[in-house]
């Protein structure tokens, strides 16, 4: 028998797959769990409607709600992928912890908003394709806009302190506020309605499960960007040069690839990428101001750290949990939703200090 | 001895507070392995990252083929056709050796006939050629550091104690690759403290100590003269076969 064929017939180890698969068991549990507090919230929420609850019955409204809440949770995740992908891809290949990632996030919503409110004729046709090209159009907008100056905010604030983390942290969050106070220049220091276009309001019903139209959008794009990234990093030469950079600057340049401009292109797709959230959160919450950036930054940082540092699959499965989590407890329990993100981050870092899946550099 | 491909002429490194390279000089021939001999902390290592610029001198020229690259930055001086293996081999541990190889192929996709070739001279790469990097054992990966750095035709190659930690088996078989790579006519650096490895492969040597270069010659004279050697390293060739 081969060493493959010896390898399949391996019996299956539990402990062992949590340990190569600990995101994929965290979302196994998650869901359980999370079903499992719908079964509570259902038997109560119908023994408060004064009927008598019954196993069935109780099992019936918890699947729905189940269901109704995975979505919820899913998109919101996916939200949180897309703003905090850009800022692990920093840190994994430049080594650039940059908070002000978030300056970014509040730009692209304000670009965004002055976008959507120019292409008001496209937004408001009765079109979905027209819709979702108006909402293309203003993420190439925000992206160009954020873009440019991650290109600037590199240049002038990130490089100068390449290899000093501490330097790192005192001016990423200096040009945050820069920035910031440049935002309120141009659009003012009130916040900002943006009306998300008419077809993307609502909601799909199937039964008793309320899907938002917009959450599946969300989820459309979340999955899109994280399967290009996953695409680009995995098949393409430029994916190469960051995994090998990612582990190995030195050696990188050793082979003759200049990787500063590397560190650049990466720097400012995730500027943009940052920008792309940035616009989608603002056509969530359909409300901006200047502080949305910081007040994200917050679970960017944290499904970073749960992901493991660097790490693009680790975020994206680590900002799935913090959404699914969220939108559990926000029906069962919301007050200790707020905070529940926190939580799970600790979990995670006393059972595996390194994330979810840490990036192993040399 | 033929013309000079590498010339470092009065070279001084410092890294931080500490001064390293103290005023070294050394030619390394076209065409021929020049072996780079000395006791641990000589400065033999940071001589050959002073001449990629990974550490910049802070003094003195470093000269190839005619041009000036002492202030070139490191992609620039691999440009110019020189390939580095450095003592920690620089393996992409999470990269297959496949794509650790495509890497090193700069200009493009790899040349079907030279990459039979790197495999007639480490067999062992085309076996793991999907594997992780990162599993392979240390001579395998000292292998793919050489082939990486071989993979196209390079003017010089540079390479760090290629030899550490390696089983004779993996020795003799480097040398064996060494001695084939010669014939190519590739102009080779080579630091190595296995003294036979050195014997065995070297034209020329140069022996540092404390930040510079004490003796130029032939390796065979070297290989030769028993006093010289005690003289130079503390200890004969002969003691360490």
């Amino acid at each position: 028998m081969t060493t493959e064929a010896l390898e399949r017939t391996k019996t299956f180890k539990p402990a062992e797959w949590i340990d190569a698969q600990p995101h994929y068991f965290l979302l196994l549990l998650m869901g359980a769990l999370g079903f499992l507090a719908m079964i509570f919230y259902s038997w109560a929420h119908l023994a408060e409607l004064g009927a008598e609850p019954t196993v069935l019955g109780a099992l019936g409204k918890a699947a729905s709600s189940w269901l109704t809440m995975t979505v919820a949770g899913l998109a919101m995740g996916l939200l949180i992928f897309i703003m905090a992908s850009g800022m692990t891809l920093v840190f994994g290949l430049m080594h650039v912890l940059n908070l002000g990632h978030g300056a970014f996030i509040t730009l692209g919503a304000f670009v965004g908003a002055s976008a959507l409110a120019a292409l008001s004729g496209l937004t408001q046709a009765d079109s979905l394709l027209v819709n979702l090209l108006a909402i293309a159009l203003v993420m190439v907008a925000a992206m160009l806009v954020a873009g440019a100056g991650g290109l600037v905010f590199e240049r002038l604030i990130v490089r100068p302190v390449y290899h000093d983390p501490l330097k790192q942290i005192l001016v990423t969050v200096g040009g945050s506020i820069v920035i910031l106070q440049l935002i309120i220049v141009f659009w003012g220091p009130n916040e900002i309605p943006v009306s998300r276009p008419g077809s993307l309001l609502g909601s799909f019903t199937f039964g008793d499960v309320v899907i938002e139209k917009y959450r599946l959008l969300a989820v459309v794009v979340g999955l899109a960007i994280y399967a290009g990234m996953q695409a680009l990093i995995n098949r393409t030469r430029i994916g190469l040069l960051i995994r090998a950079g990612v582990e190995n600057t030195e050696m990188v340049e050793n082979l003759g690839y200049r990787i500063r401009l590397l560190f650049v292109a990466v720097f400012v797709a995730g500027s943009a990428l940052a920008a792309v959230g940035g616009v989608m959160w603002a056509l969530y919450d359909q409300m901006i101001h200047s502080h949305l950036g910081d007040l994200r930054m917050v679970q960017v940082i944290i499904v970073i750290i749960i992901g493991g540092l660097g790490s693009i699959t680790g975020c994206f499965y680590g900002s799935l949990l913090v959404g699914l989590l969220f939108n559990y407890l926000s029906l069962v329990t919301p007050m200790v939703a707020e905070f529940a993100s926190i939580g799970l981050m600790f979990a995670v870092l006393m059972w595996r200090p390194q994330g979810l899946i840490p990036v192993i550099r040399v | 001895m033929s013309e000079p491909l590498l010339t470092l002429e009065g070279v001084h490194t410092h890294i931080g507070q500490y001064h390293i390279l103290h005023g070294v000089d050394l030619v390394v021939p076209q065409g021929q392995l020049t072996m780079l001999l000395g006791r641990n902390g000589a400065g033999k290592s940071t001589t050959l990252r002073t001449i990629m610029n990974l550490w910049r001198a802070s003094a003195g020229r470093i000269v190839f083929d005619g041009q000036d690259i002492t202030r070139l930055a490191t992609p620039q001086v691999a440009r110019l056709g020189i390939g580095y293996v450095p003592e920690e081999m620089g393996i992409f541990g999470q990269l297959t050796v496949e794509e650790n190889m495509i890497l090193a192929a700069r200009s493009g996709p790899m040349d079907e006939g030279r990459l039979n070739w790197v495999f007639e001279l480490f067999p062992a790469l085309k076996k793991f050629w999907k594997s992780r990097a990162g599993t392979l054992s240390g001579g395998q990966k000292q292998m793919l550091a050489i082939a990486r750095a071989i993979i196209e035709p390079r003017r010089l190659l540079i390479v760090d104690e290629p030899s550490k930690g390696l089983a004779p088996s993996i020795i003799n078989h480097l040398i064996d690759a060494f001695t084939q790579l010669k014939r190519t006519d590739t102009t080779i650096l080579l630091v190595e403290q296995n003294f036979n490895f050195a014997r065995s492969v070297g034209d020329n040597v140069a022996v540092m100590d404390d930040g510079r270069v004490v003796y130029c010659g032939d390796m065979q004279a070297l290989a030769e003269d028993v006093a010289l050697q005690r003289r130079l390293l503390g200890l004969s060739l002969d003691s360490h076969q």
